[in-house]
């Protein structure tokens, strides 16, 4: 109940976030918007597209490669297929520290709850309810969009959670700044019992339409496939559209910047002892230390 | 510190982001996502029929279509959700743990009241961080089948029927001409099934499917009308 029935002022602050700098933030932003209107500041927003989808023998992940810095590309080849435990995995949108982080913090309490339960294999509606109630208990200030899916014991599960701690699930689903263009792609391409082949294609074009119509999104597809036999497949950079490496090798430098091993002539050279000012090691007295 | 939404301002009336939104969704934070909704549960002779759309929106963007806004807090006890879905999920979640406790200290099954003001303490004590308007519906040995609708603001009213989200200012006329005392099983659920699809036809964040839940004593039936089905609407004008 701790985050219905706790007064601000009451308690010291329990370890992890604080937002004592709230309140001032959103003071910040009113006079900001008193003196020139229309001039908020803007927060960092970050641009993906991640994808998930149920078919006949599991679950297929996908994701893009790219990570930005407002207008910046900060990262032309980033990972975004998160591992929570050996049959689960999940994409991350959002801030990139904050899906890092949470994702970690969860795979670390399902290792643990396996290691005191004895099991061997976790189900995806715990790291769904822990992902949840960690993400609500932070009311939509750790900024991560996240499509989490797995297979366990009672078969193939794909989960969408927002920012603010809702979740649902679903057999197909999207999220991100390109989640729009993804989306379009599934719901022409979706079909119930598709097969593995068809599943993986459909993600892998699901993601290039966001890398293509999604400003935010870009680079290379990564894939996932989790199978109900608990086997999984990453395919890292399974498509690289945008591979400059074949453009680099054709372009031929000329010949005349190769500048070979003494092509600048040597005229004299000499040494000479550094004078004045300044403390050099020769300058040191070395005393014994006392003991 | 747990985050308190009283530190925030309020937003003013007068700011842009304010302009176009729904009595719902100004309050929701940026980005929240809501269930802009039609709900709606009526008590019959023997139990109770809830019943819902399936739209979740972010802002304009349809977030999920087919999601179940009908949750179960106990055996014979569900509830149908509206406003932000993040904070409905946690309502729910809390009230059916503490139901699950109460059932095994007792050692019988929770009384519909007593999960209605379960509910109603969570969303009164809490008003001014939540965002949520629940109806609570079931059946239980002491009073049979029965509904409480609990408000934004965390009262919670028993009623022979009940209509909620922002869907449900379509439909306030037709249900009260349309209600009667002591339905059928049957009555009730085509009832509920007529005035959702008006809502979903005239409401923009209603739609999809429909969804109920039949609650009596014998068990819950779960069911649905896909979205080309609906008894009025786009498919059947």
């Amino acid at each position: 109940m701790s985050e219905f029935t706790l007064s601000p002022t009451s308690t010291p602050s329990p370890p992890g976030f604080s937002f004592d700098l709230t309140h001032r933030n959103a003071l910040i932003a009113q006079s900001a918007a008193a003196n020139n209107p229309g001039k908020l500041p803007k927060a960092l927003k970050t641009g993906t597209t991640i994808v998930g989808l149920v078919y006949s023998n599991g679950i297929v992940l996908g994701a893009d490669t790219r990570s930005t810095n407002d207008t910046t590309v900060a990262d032309k080849n980033c990972d975004k297929i998160h591992y929570i435990a050996p049959n689960i995995y999940c994409c991350g949108a959002g801030t990139a520290a904050d899906t890092e982080k949470t994702t970690e913090t969860i795979a670390s309490q399902m290792e643990l709850l396996r290691l005191n339960c004895g099991s061997s294999t976790s189900r995806v509606v715990t790291a769904c309810t822990l992902l949840k109630r960690m993400l609500f208990r932070h009311q939509g200030y750790i900024s991560a969009a996240l499509i989490l899916g797995g297979c366990d014991v009672n078969g193939p599960h794909l989960y969408q959670i927002y920012p603010h701690g809702s979740t649902g699930k679903l057999p197909f689903t999207t999220m991100g700044s390109g989640s729009l263009a993804a989306m379009a792609v599934f719901e022409e391409g979706y079909r119930d019992d598709l097969e593995e082949g068809e599943a993986v294609e459909l993600v892998r074009r699901a993601i290039l339409a966001g890398i293509w119509n999604d400003l935010g999104s870009g680079s290379n597809v990564d894939t996932c496939v989790i199978r109900m036999d608990g086997s999984v497949e990453m395919g890292r950079n399974c498509v690289t559209p945008n591979d400059v490496g074949v453009l680099r090798e054709k372009v031929v430098r000329s010949s005349v910047l190769d500048m070979k091993r003494g092509t600048t002539a040597v005229i004299g050279e000499s040494f000479r002892k550094r004078s004045g000012g300044g403390v050099t090691l020769e300058d040191v007295v070395i005393t014994e230390m006392e003991t | 510190m747990s985050y308190n939404a009283a530190m925030i301002p309020r937003q003013n009336p007068l700011d842009d982001a304010y302009a176009g939104k729904s009595a719902e969704t100004r309050h929701l934070k940026p980005g929240e996502l809501s269930t802009g909704t039609t709900i709606m549960a009526i008590s019959f002779s023997s139990g109770v029929v809830l019943c819902a759309d399936s739209r979740v929106s972010t802002g304009s963007y349809v977030a999920n279509r087919a999601s179940d806004k009908i949750s179960q807090l106990h055996d014979h006890i569900w509830c149908c959700r509206s406003g932000s879905a993040a904070d409905t999920q946690a309502l729910t979640d809390y009230v059916r743990h503490y139901l699950a406790q109460l059932a095994v200290e007792t050692g019988r099954p929770p009384e519909v009241k007593v999960a209605a003001h379960l509910m109603r303490r969570l969303c009164y004590e809490n008003k001014d961080h939540l965002m949520a308007g629940v109806i609570v519906g079931g059946w239980d040995p002491v009073s049979g089948g029965s509904v409480y609708n609990i408000p934004l603001g965390g009262a919670c009213i028993s009623m022979p029927f009940a209509i909620g989200g922002s869907g449900s200012t379509y439909i306030y006329g037709l249900v009260d001409s349309e209600f009667k005392e002591n339905m059928t099983r049957d009555e009730a659920l085509a009832l509920c099934k007529k005035a959702v699809s008006h809502a979903m036809a005239r409401d923009g964040s209603s739609g999809g499917i429909i969804r109920t839940c039949v609650v009596t004593e014998e068990g819950n039936v779960k069911g649905y009308i896909s979205g080309n089905t609906l008894p009025y609407g786009p498919a059947g004008w």
